[in-house]
């Protein structure tokens, strides 16, 4: 596909992009670089205008000013289908069909685009041994999956059609603390493993720094620092980035001594 | 997938259930020589007996007919005029008074040429006069030594109570006053039913009666005589199109055996027969014709259960064919306010809402001007409209109330909006939406009897008859059926329900 042949852009470029709600900015003037090939988290806390951005970056809302581009493209109606299909995304719990089994939901996009059935289940089973889940569950409906089993579905949907860019927004904030720390394992592989652009919405700075290639911090609507965790720490541009790692050392980090 | 099997439940619940009835209602065909015949009758008992009695006589000659009843007299005799209907029994004083009322015939022989030149042949009349009269109860007759009109202006006292009909008629009530000079000022226009009960427990009086009325002896009251001759005779007589000369003379003959047959004693006992004993109609005509005509005819003793099939029949179409077209218009017109701003929403809502709380009755009554037709057509666009509140509003509610996380998630994998609402949303919504249609059926099915009052028949139709004769049993035939559909049809919902909703949705979370 053309689209993707543009080898040069960046996955995703925003310029200048300001989004409000109810007249208040969400995103103010925000500039933004997405490299192809990278897992760029982007963290704040909430309120800060993350999901705002992951959600303008699918095209769900749209800016009030600036551009958002794609692969070079601006989002646009004419094109959106397509550029969507070239995303995967996954959101927090909720997001699966409650009316389709984990297989269908997992094919349904493949369907619509009348895929061979074949080539559909090969895939999908391809994509549960990826994500770690169990075959015999692809004919169980959402509410019969726990909440980490849904998340893979969620993983695997989103990845059916092997999408340019996967877009995930906390996928993992609903999980338990042990469910998580093994999802979080199972993403970090999946991503390498994959080699594609990621873009990550998260709050918690752990999994920022155990997924990211690159941390976007964020407050207010706007972008504070950008950058590897460890240029965070070291050379943070403003005392807030300190106070926002500050906040989430864990407090048994004391116990042990 | 699973759009198209809710398309196929609303066709099987939309289209087989008339279909079901079709076959059984159309009989074999006329033959050429004795063509199937067609009697009408009115909507009160006597007209049905005589009307009963018009059909046995044909069959007895072996020729098909149907007798179809509750008639006004109006379109009683225009549908004989227009070959709908080939007999029935008339009135002398009805044809000269009301119906030919404008063409000022006096005698018989007038009354006959007028009828030739519409094609239209009468017989001599079978006997009785069910001329209006006045009537009293026994007791208080004896009690004032009243026999006869002339003695009741020696009362001033006296109350009375006539029907709304005879107040208003020009030979009701105010002519009788000066005919007679009746002194009376306490005189009421009200029910029929009313005033017989008025005048059987001494609230009233008198009241006006037809001479042959059973409630005469039902409460025992008094014919008073007409000794100035003020009514004008109301001699029964057959109507029948001419050509049933030529066509089924055996049968015109038949009929003709009547006459002379019937006087005001022996009709008064058949309305009481079939009044005041509940005895059938078919079986109170049957019995008559074997008795003083010395004729074999046959009873069909399942015409219970054929009328209840044929009203089935009629509230079954009314039904489908309403809902079907509230299906077809309430979805989609849910689906457009769902997916709009407040304003093209709550207009539709407002619209629907506002229909439903017109009453069923006006609703239907309204139809009539519209629609300038006696039959099905008005009840069902009435239904229709009635049925469109709850399809809508369960449509509207069940696509908002989807998680807006699932409709993202639709939208972000690329799905167009078409196929986002026939594969994902419209089947989330599936539960509500058949809700919705399951309460305006149930509903639709109660309204529908109301479909009775303005000629589309039904379960309303012996329900409405059994009012107007205080026939409970009547009533039932109607109300029973009528509420046994609707637990049927709440039945046949829960099992469209598995075929509907989709399984993933009918299962409890899992912990």
């Amino acid at each position: 596909m053309s689209l993707a042949d543009d080898s040069r852009a960046p996955a995703f470029e925003l310029l200048g992009v300001t989004k409000r709600f109810d007249r208040k900015p969400a995103l103010s003037q925000i500039d933004l670089r997405i490299e192809t090939g990278k897992t760029t988290v982007l963290i704040g806390p909430s309120g800060c205008g993350k999901s705002t951005l992951i959600r303008l970056l699918v095209g769900l809302i749209r800016p009030d000013e600036g551009r958002v581009l794609f692969e070079g493209h601006p989002l646009s109606d004419v094109a959106l289908l397509t550029q969507r299909q070239q995303m995967g995304y996954v959101i927090q719990d909720g997001g699966l069909f409650p009316h389709l089994s984990a297989f269908d939901n997992t094919a349904l996009l493949a369907r619509f685009l009348k895929k061979p059935a074949d080539w559909i289940q090969t895939r999908v089973e391809e994509l549960a041994d990826l994500t770690h889940f169990p075959r015999d569950g692809l004919r169980r409906y959402p509410l019969q999956l726990s909440g980490g089993q849904r998340q893979r579905v969620s993983l695997m949907r989103a990845l059916m059609l092997d999408p340019h860019v996967l877009l995930l927004d906390e996928p993992l904030g609903a999980l338990d603390p042990m469910i998580r720390a093994g999802l979080q394992a199972d993403l970090k592989g999946i991503f390498q493993a994959l080699k594609k652009t990621v873009v990550l919405v998260t709050h918690d700075l752990g999994e920022a720094a155990f997924l990211a290639d690159e941390i976007v911090l964020m407050r207010a609507g706007l972008i504070v620092q950008r950058g590897s965790i460890r240029e965070l720490m070291d050379n943070p541009s403003e005392p807030f980035v300190t106070e926002f790692i500050q906040a989430h050392r864990s407090p048994l980090e004391g116990i042990g001594g | 997938m699973t759009t198209r099997r809710i398309i196929a439940t609303c066709l099987i619940l939309g289209m087989s259930l008339p279909m079901a009835g079709a076959s059984c209602s159309d009989k074999g065909q006329a033959s050429a020589s004795q063509r199937r015949l067609t009697v009408g009758s009115k909507r009160f008992t006597e007209s049905a007996i005589l009307g009963e009695m018009l059909r046995l006589l044909a069959e007895e000659r072996g020729v098909e007919s149907t007798h179809q009843r509750d008639y006004g007299s109006r379109v009683l005799f225009d549908s004989l005029v227009l070959g709908e209907v080939d007999a029935y029994v008339e009135y002398s004083g009805t044809l000269k008074q009301a119906i030919l009322g404008g063409e000022a015939l006096v005698t018989d022989v007038e009354l006959r040429s007028a009828l030739e030149a519409r094609g239209i042949s009468m017989s001599r009349p079978l006997g009785f006069n069910n001329t209006y009269i006045l009537g009293m109860h026994r007791d208080r007759a004896v009690e004032l030594g009243i026999t006869c009109i002339s003695d009741v202006a020696k009362h001033p006292e006296l109350s009375m109570g006539f029907s709304s009909e005879f107040m208003d008629r020009e030979d009701g009530w105010p002519s009788l006053q000066a005919r007679y000079n009746l002194p009376q000022q306490d005189v009421r226009g009200m029910e029929h039913d009313l005033a017989y009960r008025g005048v059987a427990d001494g609230a009233l009086d008198v009241t006006d009666l037809y001479a042959t009325d059973a409630k005469i002896e039902q409460f025992d009251l008094v014919r008073l005589t007409d000794d100035l001759h003020h009514f004008p005779d109301y001699e029964a007589v057959i109507l029948y199109r001419t050509e049933l000369n030529d066509t089924n003379p055996d049968v015109v003959a038949n009929w003709k055996r009547l006459v002379g047959t019937l006087d005001e004693a022996a009709m008064t006992r058949l309305n009481v027969r079939a009044d005041t004993d509940r005895v059938r109609v078919a079986v109170v005509a049957g019995d008559f014709i074997r008795q003083a005509l010395g004729l074999q005819v046959i009873v069909d003793d399942e015409s219970v259960l054929a009328d209840i099939w044929d009203r089935t029949h009629e509230h079954l179409e009314m039904v489908a064919w309403s809902m079907l077209m509230a299906i077809l218009v309430g979805i989609p017109l849910g689906i457009v306010a769902a997916k709009s701003g407040a304003g093209v929403a709550q207009s539709i809502l407002g619209a629907v809402g506002i229909i439903q709380t017109i009453p069923a009755l006006a609703l239907l009554v309204f139809m009539l001007p519209i629609f300038h037709r006696v039959d099905q057509v008005p009840a069902i666009f009435a239904l229709f409209l009635y049925s469109l509140l709850p399809i809508v509003r369960n449509t509207f509610a069940g696509l908002r109330s989807i998680r807006p996380e699932l409709r993202e998630s639709a939208e972000a994998l690329g799905l167009p909006a078409a196929t986002r609402m026939r594969i994902v949303e419209l089947p989330l919504a599936a539960r509500s939406i058949l809700a919705g249609v399951k309460t305006a059926t149930v509903i639709n099915i109660g309204t529908a009897t109301l479909g009775a009052l303005i000629g589309a028949g039904g379960y309303g139709q012996p329900i409405l008859t059994g009012i107007h004769l205080n026939n409970i049993p009547l009533i039932l035939q109607g109300a029973v059926p009528a509420a046994l559909l609707a637990l049927i049809v709440q039945g046949l919902f829960e099992l469209a329900e598995r075929l509907i909703v989709p399984k993933g949705l009918r299962l409890t979370r899992h912990r």
